[in-house]
């Protein structure tokens, strides 16, 4: 891919286009430590979603009529650049969806339960997010296939060296993995599970929803045979996602939901699939969220993901500088070279509610729970953490402030 | 007084720092598990009944959870004991909130309610007594 010097990201500046900052919360300016959860949003992506309801908006695919063009233009534009965001080789390959669980759904669903059964073995990892864990535990159920996990180590990193004796519990039908753990910023060796998923006649499922804002995502870089993306994480509308599949793989698989859209012909008793990716694609799809979604692929390509990353990382690198300094406070993840913008952590003898809740009234938005991966909270040994999260408009002194605040919680719950 | 100073006042916190009813009964005659899927906590209830059968002698509480959570739970023994257990088991949640008598976000109304709808379940369990609505078709998947 030809990658273009862009200048250093300033975040300070780019923070600017995003109107939430400019209020106060608890009569203090925002520090948004939480997007990992959800990403806010840039000016360009709501303009972009009024400018397409307000002048182009219709229902798209059936109408004949110049309005009902205009918007399926900008649908399918949206889907192209969704194609080229992933390096995939073609447009039919990426199928919009709900969001990144849809995504992970439709493959558990439409590929595990005709491709599932005794004797194989459905892989996942033990820092999985429920979304990629949950289906696949479902369905191996379902179909009598064996469930197992990859463990990992004490820095949260996923133990290569159980590779072998999964291998030898059954035929490995199914890896999923996600490329950057949501909970620890982990950053998972895709390329090599892929590799070692195709050995064992396996397909290789990975969930993108927390990589894909924060680093270039190549999908034949990655090997992979499915990839599910998240448009809220990126800075673009909620309700929207994507799924790109190997179109072999796609073209044989049943279809998921069914109705509108994704047929070809119906009659009283036989039903044709339509063509890919429209099979996949019952019902009107959130038009308007699909424009938004490519609206924030554009912003970050303006600004550069390999930019935001290298932002991502000093940030990393300056926070858990910082959070070293808060007695009590345990961090897990492993060092920040090897590690997405997130940090979770545990304050000795304080419930990570309650931590959060001290945290907003300094105006400091951090998430507390177990951030969808109780597996990896039961290995961790924690009910639930804190996590601080960055992306490209986070700036050092919301740093700053999260470490005074944790220090006021110290002093009203410690 | 600010809402924070309400939120994390002193009666809460000493609740939280010395929790009323913690620890487990050997021999309970009502028990239940409840999770708060929002933030992964659990609490365990234990009840025993006096010698009626019914009105509530001891109420204790074990498991982890936030300054709220556990200062609910903590107020929760203290305001059921001698009362019935149908009485409880139809406890409107407005009167353990009153006694809470801090201001609460939907999440941390959960935290804080999350010892009363195990009781409930407990007294379910226990006394047949009707289940709480949001603990009602809960089922999931086993793979042991």
């Amino acid at each position: 891919m030809a990658v273009t010097a862009k200048p250093k990201l300033d975040a300070e500046r780019l923070r600017a286009d995003f109107p939430v900052f400019e209020q106060l919360v608890h009569g203090k300016p925002l520090s948004y430590l939480d997007s990992a959860s959800s990403a806010q949003k840039p000016r360009q992506v709501l303009d972009a979603m009024y400018e397409f309801y307000a002048t182009s908006y219709a229902n798209v695919h059936r109408g004949v009529y110049q309005l009902a063009e205009r918007s399926t233009e900008r649908f399918e534009g949206a889907r192209e650049k969704v194609r080229a965001f992933v390096n995939a080789p073609s447009s039919r390959e990426v199928i919009f969806t709900r969001g990144a669980t849809e995504a992970l759904n439709l493959v558990a669903y439409a590929w595990g339960l005709d491709n599932l059964g005794p004797g194989d073995v459905v892989v996942v990892t033990e820092l999985e997010h429920h979304s990629n864990f949950v289906p696949w535990q479902f369905v191996a159920k379902r179909t009598g296939a064996a469930f197992r996990h990859i463990p990992i180590d004490d820095n949260g990193e996923l133990r290569l060296d159980a590779l072998d004796g999964l291998a030898r519990e059954g035929r490995i039908k199914v890896v999923a993995n996600n490329l950057v753990s949501n909970s620890l910023g982990t950053i998972n060796p895709v390329e090599q599970l892929a590799a070692w998923a195709h050995e064992q006649g396996a397909i290789m499922v990975v969930d993108a929803a927390q990589a894909a804002p924060h680093r270039v995502v190549d999908v034949q870089a990655l090997g992979c045979d499915f990839l599910a993306l998240s448009s809220h994480k990126l800075c673009g509308p909620t309700g929207a996602g994507a799924l790109w599949g190997r179109r072999e793989l796609l073209e044989e698989m049943s279809p998921f939901n069914l109705g509108g859209e994704m047929i070809r012909s119906v009659a009283l008793d036989r039903t044709s699939w339509n063509e890919l990716p429209y099979k996949f694609e019952a019902g009107t799809p959130a038009i308007g969220e699909a424009v938004g979604f490519g609206a924030a692929i554009d912003y970050l390509n303006e600004i550069g993901l390999p930019e935001i990353e290298e932002h991502e990382h000093e940030l990393i690198a300056y926070a858990l500088e910082r959070l070293a300094e808060i007695p009590g406070l345990r961090s897990f993840g492993p060092p920040a070279d090897r590690r997405a913008g997130i940090v979770s952590f545990d304050i000795e003898g304080i419930h990570p509610h309650d931590v959060a809740q001290v945290l907003d009234w300094e105006g400091v938005a951090v998430r507390a729970g177990h951030h969808c991966t109780q597996p990896l909270m039961t290995r961790l040994g924690v009910a639930a953490t804190t996590r601080a999260s960055f992306y490209l408009y986070t700036v050092r002194d919301e740093i700053d402030r999260l470490v005074e605040g944790l220090h006021r919680v110290k002093k009203v719950l410690g | 007084m600010s809402e924070f100073d309400q939120l994390y006042r002193e009666v809460i916190l000493d609740h939280y720092r010395n929790p009323r009813g913690h620890g487990e009964l050997d021999e309970p005659d009502a028990q239940a598990e409840g999770q708060n899927p929002l933030c992964g906590d659990e609490v365990s209830i234990y009840v025993s009944f006096a010698d009626d059968g019914e009105t509530i002698e001891e109420v204790k509480f074990s498991g982890r959870g936030c300054a709220i959570s556990q200062a609910a739970t903590s107020m929760l023994t203290e305001m059921v004991q001698g009362r019935k257990a149908s009485e409880i088991a139809g406890l409107p949640k407005d009167e353990l909130l009153e006694e809470i008598g801090i201001p609460l976000t939907p999440v941390r109304l959960k935290c804080a309610l999350l010892g009363l709808g195990t009781l409930k379940v407990a007294l379910h369990k226990a006394k047949g007594t009707p289940l709480p609505e949001e603990w009602s078709g809960s089922s999931g998947l086993d793979l042991r």
